[in-house]
């Protein structure tokens, strides 16, 4: 669940607010809805990285992946399916690391879960 | 029994007090752990973000980079175009229709001139918007802005030579003429109509790598565009390596080795040509005419290679009855394109050609009367005075007998993550004392004063003023009247009409001065050093309908000795020049593909004056294989420098070495600050001195002659390929030993071209050069219905992302042209039309 509202909601935002809006969307939707800390950085890193995956091809497909191809050579890079992947980790790290502060900023304000 | 119960009791309240501490304790530790996690991911995230949000050196802001909602994933255009589209423009009187060809390039229909440069001013945005911000930026010494302090020596040289002095005069006088005043502020609110509409998603990819903003066009910009086009033409001097050549080696042997007039001459008007006019007299030659140079600094060199040919032939020489025209204007070749090809109409106006992005109106092209197009002259334009000053507080100067004041103009220079740095540039009636002690003492601390800049671009000039009249043009009398305007840099303007005329004109505003004037640095205190007024215009040397039936120029010498005027000592070597001439007056029905070919005719002059000569003194018993093998190579190579070429590779290597080993015993190194004497004065020594003192090297205890030269220079030439490329073979071909490459404006890898083979080089008509060369072909067939075509080595879009950023690029490898689309009216249909863009004006306020 996490993850598919995270998903629809960094798609939706991404085209409107600056690239970091994915750090706060992803902590606040980890906040009100993460269950464990495994599961809040899974999915805010899964999530964004398809996210920035799907947005990415969605621009470089139709271009044939020429410009992408020529920022690789200038950053280095053999092909631009690295460049495409470090996009993708970049973007997934972000929401990752920040989904995980939002699950344990929750945890902090939370109950005291330890059963009685 | 209570004391049980209450043991129990007891013990039972004393298990739970000691659990409830337990638990306290516990429950506080697990809160205090809880916080310190979520501070460590809540900062650890808000130093991820940080950091991708930030530029370290050269590397972007990776997040604001690569994100592919606003980073350059957006910047990947769709292979398809939308075919109609409609845009709503603030400020446009009328509809304006833009229609784009095959080549993206876009035929502009506009009602007036006012929505005609606006279209233009924004259609060139969309295109190249950092490309236009870039050059402006560096022509106003403004990149330190952007790219910080590893750019401020290229801005304070800028500053301090007076490119915003110039400019700031150029747009007052562009700004007084109602019909440039027009055009430039249309131009500009059509470009900032774009850049006020761009979203950051949309921002040309360099300002994401580079990370900044697009601003907004101002009009002086405009100016700045045409003071690099002066920068690059007429920016370079050779006056102080002159100077010191002239201290080092005195007067004789100076005019000997750097004469007034080549060994080899072809000029561009034809020998023999009258001149109809009566000359103003030349003023008289200065007392102080051999001035000494103290100064510090060394102004840029000249470039070879960037240079440029035209021709135009007349009717009686070609298939169809009218004149063909053909120019090439070669300069240091990058992406984006130099040129931006484009069609404006208009009501009086039809015109197709190049531009320059940054400044409206076509610079190159021709409309269904005329045609024209330029090479640059090479005009002395540009002296350096020696100031002599009263004091070491530099404010007054001494000159015409008097102490004068100078001004001090505060230039300001902005250093991105530092402190701006203020520059107080000295001028003198002269121009700014470029290289003075304040500032030199950073680099040098033992520097006298320093040297004033007379520059022709210093002065206020409306250039702009004759591309508008020649855009509109209808035959020689117009074209004539377009050319008085014209101030810099000088240029060498050819014509060519449906009504059967042709002409060349090397053509700028020449200061009227006296023999060698400003060959070497001039003495600022004597006034008769000055410049003394102008050569009139209408005087330029010029020449209409020769009766050879062809006119040309290949950036050589002007004029044969009788022209009363002095111009310059030096112009380009006569060898693309005389290719040209030889072929022109061979060829008869000439036609549109026989101009093609000699654009990219790769035939050495150079070669067939002195091979034969070079070859006589091998003596071939002396010869090993490989050497042997070459010379053979040699004796049947057809002259041309094509790129599967043996034969040129060794010729160009043993050139450059006999030329090297002539003179670097005596000239020195880039260190000696000494003028190297000249390629034609070297052939000039070999061919007829071959016993001149030059030949001997210094360095041996022998008496070298050119012989001896030139035996060693090919032992050494061959076997340094060989060494490099193995035994005489196809790796020996002039395309792999010489490879071209055309680059970014910010030398950005993967944005260039790369390594790719290439014939042609600098004193070949296919003056391909490295990184220089044909920066746009075009050839036109006047006619009753003009016929124009034309390629440049890149695109009309300046976006690596795009598919017309270099899709002209293999055509002109190959050395075809396009046939450009010139339609007659908004109306006419083609197939080549791809898309059409609506601009309409924006009622809301």
């Amino acid at each position: 669940m996490l993850f598919v509202l995270l998903l629809i909601f960094s798609l939706a935002a991404s085209y409107v607010f600056p690239w970091w809006i994915v750090a706060i969307i992803a902590f606040v939707a980890s906040l009100l809805m993460a269950n464990r800390a495994g599961h809040a950085f899974g999915s805010g890193f899964l999530a964004i990285f398809l996210a920035w995956l799907v947005l990415s091809l969605f621009k470089s497909m139709p271009n044939e992946h020429q410009l992408a191809e020529r920022v690789a050579q200038l950053f280095g890079l053999p092909h631009w399916t690295l460049l495409l992947l470090i996009t993708c980790i970049i973007g997934g790290l972000v929401s990752g690391l920040s989904a995980l502060s939002g699950f344990y900023v929750k945890q902090v304000f939370m109950p005291s879960t330890v059963k009685q | 029994m209570p004391p049980i119960e209450k043991t129990n009791l007891g013990s039972s309240a004393y298990y739970y007090s000691q659990t409830l501490i337990f638990k306290h304790n516990y429950t506080v530790t697990a809160t205090f752990m809880k916080i310190i996690k979520a501070f460590i991911t809540l900062s650890l995230t808000a130093v991820l973000v940080w950091a991708l949000q930030t530029q370290f050196g050269p590397i972007p802001p990776l997040g604001k980079f690569l994100n592919p909602a606003t980073g350059f994933w957006q910047n990947a255009e769709n292979k398809r175009i939308i075919s109609q589209r409609e845009l709503k423009l603030p400020g446009l009187q009328d509809e304006v229709t833009i229609k784009y060809d095959e080549h993206r390039v876009p035929h502009i229909f506009a009602k007036n001139e006012h929505d005609l440069y606006y279209a233009q001013g924004y259609v060139t945005a969309t295109d190249r918007l950092w490309q236009m911000d870039i050059q402006t930026r560096s022509a106003s010494g403004r990149l330190a802005e952007v790219v910080g302090a590893k750019a401020l020596e290229t801005d304070r040289y800028h500053r301090r030579i007076g490119m915003v002095y110039g400019a700031e005069n150029s747009l007052r006088a562009m700004l007084q003429d109602p019909k440039t005043r027009l055009a430039i502020e249309a131009y500009t609110d059509g470009i900032n109509a774009y850049v006020h509409n761009l979203n950051v998603r949309d921002y040309p990819i360099e300002y994401k790598l580079l990370n900044y903003k697009p601003e907004e066009w101002k009009p002086i910009n405009c100016a700045f565009l045409l003071k690099l086009m002066s920068e690059t033409l007429s920016g370079g001097s050779d006056e102080f390596l002159m100077t010191n050549t002239l201290n080092k080696f005195g007067t004789a042997v100076t005019q000997d080795l750097f004469p007034d007039h080549n060994f080899q001459e072809d000029p561009i008007i034809p020998k023999g040509t009258p001149w109809n006019f009566k000359a103003l007299p030349v003023p008289p030659v200065s007392a102080s005419f051999k001035a000494q140079m103290a100064a510090n600094g060394k102004p840029a060199g000249k470039v070879e290679g960037i240079g440029s040919n035209n021709w135009a032939v007349a009717g009686s020489k070609t298939a169809s009855g009218y004149p063909i025209l053909a120019n090439d204007p070669h300069l240091r070749l990058s992406f984006p394109s130099i040129w931006y090809q484009i069609q404006l109409s208009a009501p009086g106006i039809n015109v197709y050609g190049v531009s320059l992005p940054g400044a409206p109106m076509i610079i190159i092209g021709y409309n269904d009367k005329i045609s024209w197009g330029v090479t640059n002259t090479d005009a002395d334009v540009l002296d350096w005075y020696q100031i002599k000053f009263k004091d070491a507080g530099k404010n007054q100067y001494w000159h015409n007998n008097q102490w004068n004041n100078v001004t001090r103009r505060t230039e300001v220079i902005h250093v991105r993550g530092e402190q701006p740095v203020t520059e107080k540039v000295i001028y003198t009636h002269y121009g700014p004392v470029v290289f003075e002690d304040s500032v030199s003492k950073r680099s040098n601390p033992n520097l006298p004063a320093g040297a004033a800049l007379r520059w022709i671009a210093h002065d206020g000039s409306n250039d702009l003023k004759t591309f508008y009249l020649l855009n509109r043009s209808k035959n020689y009398t117009d074209y004539r009247k377009a050319l008085t305007l014209y101030t810099a840099p000088a240029q060498n303007f050819i014509f060519a009409s449906a009504g059967k005329d042709i002409a060349i004109t090397p053509n700028g505003k020449f200061p009227l001065k006296f023999a060698d004037q400003g060959k070497f640095i001039l003495d600022g205190t004597d006034k008769a050093n000055d410049w003394q007024g102008w050569i009139p215009a209408e005087q330029n040397p010029t020449v209409k309908n020769p009766p050879r039936g062809f006119v040309s120029s290949a950036n050589q010498s002007l004029t044969d000795k009788t022209y009363p005027y002095y111009i310059n000592w030096q112009f380009g070597p006569y060898q693309r020049g005389t290719r040209i001439n030889t072929r022109l007056a061979a060829m008869n029905r000439i036609t549109v593909d026989s101009m093609r070919l000699l654009q990219t005719d790769n035939y050495s002059i150079t070669a067939r004056d002195i091979l034969p000569t070079l070859i006589a003194q091998i003596d071939t018993s002396k010869l090993d294989r490989n050497q042997l093998k070459a010379l053979d190579i040699l004796k049947q190579w057809d002259k041309r420098y094509d790129a599967n070429s043996i034969g040129a590779s060794i010729f160009d290597a043993w050139w450059r070495k006999v030329y090297n080993l002539t003179w670097k015993d005596e000239f020195g190194d880039e260190k000696a600050n000494l003028q190297w004497p000249s390629r034609d004065r070297t052939i000039k020594m070999l061919l007829t001195q071959p016993r001149a003192k030059w030949f001997d090297d210094s360095n041996t205890p022998g008496v070298e002659t050119a012989e001896d030269i030139v035996s060693t220079a090919f032992n050494q030439s061959v076997n340094e390929l060989s060494v490099k490329h193995g035994r005489p073979g196809l790796g020996w071909q002039w395309g792999k030993i010489r490879p071209t490459s055309i680059d970014h404006l910010a030398a950005l890898k993967g944005f260039g071209t790369g390594n790719f083979e290439s014939g042609g080089s600098s004193n070949i008509v296919n003056a391909i050069h490295e990184g220089a060369g044909p920066s746009w072909r075009m050839v036109v067939q006047m006619g009753p219905s003009v016929k124009g075509y034309g390629v440049f080595p890149g695109g009309e879009s300046g976006n690596p992302g795009s598919f017309y950023y270099t899709d002209m690029l293999q055509t002109w490898k190959e050395g075809q042209l396009n046939e450009l689309l010139y339609l007659r009216s908004a109306e006419e249909k083609s197939e080549r039309i791809k898309s059409v863009t609506i601009l309409k004006k924006n009622d809301k306020k």
